[in-house]
């Protein structure tokens, strides 16, 4: 019996939020790409929150947007309501989120990939890895047919080995009932990797026409919409928006839940795996935090081709029974009609400091992998991945060096660096704290710290690119014009101060001096500046902010240069860490494990003390390893 | 870690009795922030590469510290490949380390064990058997002040440290809960909150810092000059002090100029005798008690013990430096009591409001108060020995740390800028706090904000 049998440059293994980033970036790229997925139906599905972006996830997608990714175009196309949170709060925590149209969103995306050069989708389960000595040729599928390939990219989400529960009930598959791969975790085990079993949940869908919006207070997006993506046009994606909902949970409701504790999987023991605790269920938030006598709920449309209504913040695996029962405690939804159930989900996932920040694994050549099967959460944190993952393997085949982000570079340096580097106990998600230069990392410049290596890898035009370095040219020379330009005490000045609330200046003041106090801005301040040039609003924005925070800045740049230091010293890659005296046994056991390609990786790794990083970066130095 | 851009400092020879040292600054600003306290014929910014130039250290008010030679080194071709200064002290220990804390007053910040070394490793500069020896050197000092802050962590620091911590972190991570979840942590009135949370900590933190002061008197000694008109009995009371209890701990060698000559056991406390050779020196009595030279002790000594013979009338000199001296470090001695007073403390009072003590050196009358009265100036009247002291001049750099960090967080607030400008250093609060107790924070703050706020979907 014959069998197919096909020769690609890069298969990618799930189409995702990660997988269609990896896929497009690698045929963007110009190599031969085929993208699997278990339902051509699926494809960029949205399986539990209806929006894209916000705290630090829109940081990503933005950066996304700067390498030449595809989600924040996406979500331009397809959004139904945009706010911009954290707007009052400084630059850094700016954050961008919409509500998506999931099915929209997921229709789009397909078009995308079909409509890409280069891309095959077919979908399949792939059940096999070719591996041999410690390099990836191609995968099977489950029907037998072989995809030889250069490199592989393994998207695999939450599908691998998924069940998903609530009381007592099981069913073997993957979110929304969509079909688990039950095969690739064996072909990954069998090839020595090791996979960890992570938890997550998702709430319940209710008919919009059995809420009772009247007690529930409407959330309205931003008046004003910003774009995600730095390509779309500000004024093409203005459109009427669809408002979500706010309402809380109460006693009631925690007293049901705490009288049927014993019936929800986690608390009777069932669930295995380990659940994230920003995303906890509401049986964990009455658990938890007793002390608070509600919680609040956002109610958010799930799009328009639905009435189906998401209720953020009650993710449950509590019985069908229950969930009805506490659902109808809370206000609005006494009456409600569940349409789908809430549920807790299992899944195989890799413990990913067996990646290397190019996002390839560090035994097998050729593999690379992205997504929430490298043990994150969230759509934003799965396509950033995606996309690296896909770079790097088109890269790989190209035989180019891979492009590495750092931590000092983007939030997606920093996803990435905690994900190979730390020992996950729970999905992560991106957080902005998580992020030690976030006064530079904003979301507003993200096309100025990325656009280079988008360009770089060929998925950002010569067009788009130059206009990114006029952007930062100009911006560059207005900063040093301001800082030139003095302000008079004359009567203009002081009437234009007392409009503004602002203190009296006694004599002249530098203008830089007036944009940085709080009251005032670069915008605010153009009628004291007579030669100021007409600049794009973007430049505006990057002038005021690097002029209005240029002592915060200046600080965290110097950390930077610090960093950098210790991140350029490499550790050499076969380094015997047990020649190195003096390390700890700890520090020795968990540099082994982890491998750090720095010295300044290194330092990061808990259990390392910087006694031991001394200790390394001596012996490293000392050029005592090329003796041995 | 601490950042390797910054400039920072440390004694480069143990801190021995020889009163000779060498305080060693590395980095780019080491030429010109140390310039700021040199005084010489140029600017330390002028001189040449590999020089070393006579001058002086002066404080910020230009008053003169020690005289001293200074070698400028410049990058690559210095110790640590940095830009380099090192600053011969010849002053004896408590000039020395006045210099150490004015080269910090600078803007330097003190060097962790071992740092030259690794800077001077990340900049290529030491071959094969020199990086072998300063390995073992770093990790014996690593484990050495491991255990030192094991020994300092009982009951008082550590529980003080932890509170103030853990305050901190709660704060930090309530900020980061409602930045990442705006819609469900609110912020609004939150500056002043802590700028309320801010003044205990940073008066805890000063408190502590103070009690290195204390830590230091204990460990090192006060440094006590003894002064008065000729013929007061300022050798007898030297002689006293020294024979009465027996105690000379060490004869301190060292060059003529200001020294410690004489250690000698008060109570608890350990004075060191300074500039006694010209006590001893009966015929240089007129010179050792000039203008010049009692005024002097007032600025060089931590304690002045001033004679007043209270068998004679005080004199016009008398009158002149009670009233000018500083009571927060000066105890006035009415020796001779054991004789016919003509003096009483009555009248002393009239010019100076400090302590003043009567006393006999013949028959030891007043010893118990004039311990007393240096307990009430240096430790607030209780020098409780379960009390703690901060004694490590690690834990003491990294409560300043911590207290600058939270100043910083001060000025974001007075400033107008939002929660997000000054979390980072409410958090560096935290990690150098951290250091104290030998603590790892990597994901504290991530932990936190789960642990005590609600978060999610």
């Amino acid at each position: 019996m014959s069998q197919i049998c096909e020769n690609y440059d890069v298969v990618v293994v799930g189409a995702g939020h990660a997988g269609c980033e990896a896929a497009l970036a690698s045929a963007r790229m110009g190599l031969s790409t085929i993208i699997f997925t278990v339902s051509m139906d699926s494809v960029a599905f949205m399986p539990c929150n209806p929006h894209i972006g916000g705290s630090s996830k829109g940081h990503l997608v933005r950066e996304i947007d700067a390498l030449g990714g595809e989600m924040a175009k996406n979500i331009d196309k397809t959004f139904i309501q945009s706010k911009m949170l954290n707007s009052s709060k400084g630059p850094a925590v700016h954050s961008l989120r919409c509500q998506a149209d999931k099915l929209a969103y997921s229709i789009e995306m397909r078009k995308v990939l079909q409509s890409t050069p280069n891309l095959v989708l077919r979908q399949a389960e792939v059940c096999d890895l070719i591996i041999d000595n410690g390099k990836i040729n191609g995968v099977k599928t489950i029907s037998g047919a072989t995809y030889f390939a250069k490199a592989v990219v393994l998207c695999t989400g939450t599908y691998l080995n998924a069940r998903c529960l609530y009381g007592s009930v099981i069913e073997y598959t993957g979110p929304s009932g969509l079909k688990a791969a039950t095969h690739l975790s064996d072909s990954l085990l069998a090839n020595n990797v090791k996979l960890l079993r992570f938890k997550t949940g998702t709430p319940c869908r209710i008919d919009r026409r059995s809420i009772d919006f009247s007690k529930m207070t409407e959330q309205f997006g931003d008046p004003v919409i910003t774009p995600f993506s730095f390509t779309s046009d500000k004024r093409a994606i203005q459109k009427p928006q669809v408002s979500c909902y706010l309402t809380y949970t109460n006693e009631h409701t925690h007293d049901i839940i705490r009288a049927h504790l014993d019936e929800s999987p986690i608390y009777a023991g069932v669930i295995e795996g380990t659940g994230p605790r920003y995303c906890p269920s509401l049986e964990d938030k009455v658990v938890k935090f007793s002390n608070k006598k509600r919680h609040q709920l956002f109610i958010e449309p799930e799009g328009l081709m639905t009435n189906e209504m998401y209720v953020s913040g009650a993710s449950s695996s509590m019985p069908e029974s229950v969930q009805y029962e506490f659902y109808h405690t809370i206000a609005g939804l006494e009456h409600c009609n569940i349409v789908r159930n809430a549920y807790a989900i299992e899944y195989d996932c890799l413990a990913s400091h067996q990646l290397k920040n190019s996002l390839e694994f560090k035994a097998i050549s050729g593999l690379f992998s992205g997504g929430q099967f490298n043990g994150s959460s969230g759509y934003e944190e799965a396509a950033a991945q995606g996309l690296v993952a896909g770079i790097n393997a088109a890269r790989f085949v190209q035989k180019k060096k891979p492009i590495l982000l750092s931590r000092s570079d983007g939030y997606i340096g920093v996803l990435i660096d905690d994900l190979v580097t730390k020992e996950l106990t729970e999905p992560y998600r991106m957080m902005t704290s998580r992020a030690e230069y976030r006064l530079l990392l904003r979301q507003d410049n993200a096309d100025i710290r990325l656009s280079k290596y988008g360009y770089e890898a060929g998925l950002i035009s010569e067009d788009r690119f130059e206009k990114v370095e006029d952007k930062i040219e100009e911006t560059r020379e207005e900063i040093s014009r301001v800082d030139k330009v003095f302000i008079g005490d004359t009567k203009t000045t002081q009437d234009f101060l007392k409009a503004y609330h602002s203190v009296q200046v006694n004599s002249g003041i530098g203008l830089s001096e007036l944009i940085r106090r709080p009251e005032l801005s670069y915008d605010k301040t153009a009628p004291l500046d007579s030669d100021r040039p007409s600049l794009d609003a973007s430049v505006r924005e990057q002038v005021n902010i690097q002029i209005k925070y240029s002592g915060y800045i200046e600080r965290e740049n110097k950390q930077v240069l610090h960093f950098k230091k210790l991140e350029d010293k490499l550790i050499p890659d076969n380094l015997d860490y047990d020649k190195v005296p003096s390390l700890r046994i700890e520090a020795r056991q968990k540099l082994k494990e982890a491998r750090p390609v720095s010295i300044g990786q290194a330092s990061r790794i808990l259990g390392v003390s910087p006694s031991d990083i001394s200790v390394l970066l001596i012996y490293i130095e000392s050029g005592k390893y090329l003796k041995d | 870690m601490n950042n390797i851009s910054e400039t920072i400092a440390a004694l480069a020879t143990p801190l021995s009795a020889s009163g000779i040292g060498i305080i060693r600054v590395s980095g780019d600003k080491s030429i010109e922030l140390v310039d700021k306290i040199y005084r010489g014929k140029k600017h330390l910014t002028d001189y040449d590469a590999n020089t070393i130039n006579y001058g002086h250290i002066v404080d910020f008010n230009g008053n003169v510290i020690d005289e001293v030679l200074v070698s400028v080194f410049k990058a690559p071709h210095s110790y640590t490949g940095e830009d380099s200064v090192e600053v011969n002290c010849h002053g004896g220990i408590y000039v020395l380390r006045k210099v150490l804390s004015l080269i910090f007053d600078t803007g330097i910040r003190s060097a962790e064990p071992g740092e030259f070394s690794k800077r001077a490793f990340l900049n290529g500069r030491m071959d094969l058997s020199e990086a072998e020896s300063v390995m073992d050197l770093i990790e014996s000092g690593s484990e050495a002040s491991y255990r030192n802050s094991i020994r300092q962590l009982s009951g008082f620091l550590s529980k003080k440290v932890k509170k103030i911590r853990s305050e901190i972190l709660h704060e930090a991570a309530f900020v980061e809960a409602a930045l990442d979840d705006p819609e469900h942590y609110d912020l609004e009135g939150f500056d002043s909150k802590l700028t309320v949370s801010l003044t205990r900590w940073t008066t805890e933190i000063k408190k502590l810092i103070s009690s290195y002061r204390q830590g230091s008197l204990i460990k090192d000694g006060i440094n006590t000059v003894i002064s008065g008109r000729p013929n007061v009995g300022k050798s007898s009371l030297l002689n006293f002090l020294s024979g009465h209890e027996k105690a000379i701990v060490t004869d301190i060698p060292g060059t003529t100029r200001d020294m410690i000559e004489d250690r000698v056991v008060l109570g608890d406390f350990v004075l060191n005798l300074v500039d006694t050779a010209g006590i001893r020196k009966t015929s240089d009595m007129v010179e050792s008690i000039g203008v010049k030279k009692a005024i002097k002790a007032q600025s060089d000594a931590e304690l002045n013990l001033y004679l007043v013979d209270s068998s004679d009338n005080l004199s016009d000199e008398d009158i002149k430096f009670l009233s000018d001296f500083d009571r927060s470090s000066t105890i006035v001695l009415l020796n001779k009591s054991d004789l016919v007073s003509n003096v009483d403390s009555d009248d002393i009072c009239r010019y100076f409001k400090g302590h003043v003590v009567e006393f006999s050196t013949i028959t030891g009358k007043g010893l118990d108060d004039l311990k007393n009265a240096v307990s009430d100036l240096f430790f607030d009247g209780n020098l409780d020995n379960d009390k703690f002291y901060i004694t490590s001049e690690q834990n003491y750099n990294y409560l300043n740390d911590a207290l600058k960090s939270l100043e910083l967080v001060r000025s974001s607030i007075a400033n107008g800028l939002s929660e997000d400008f000054f979390t980072s250093d409410l958090y560096d609060a935290y990690k150098s706090l951290g250091f104290i107790l030998g603590e790892e924070v990597e994901d504290d703050l991530v932990n936190k904000v789960f642990s005590d706020f609600c978060m999610g979907k």
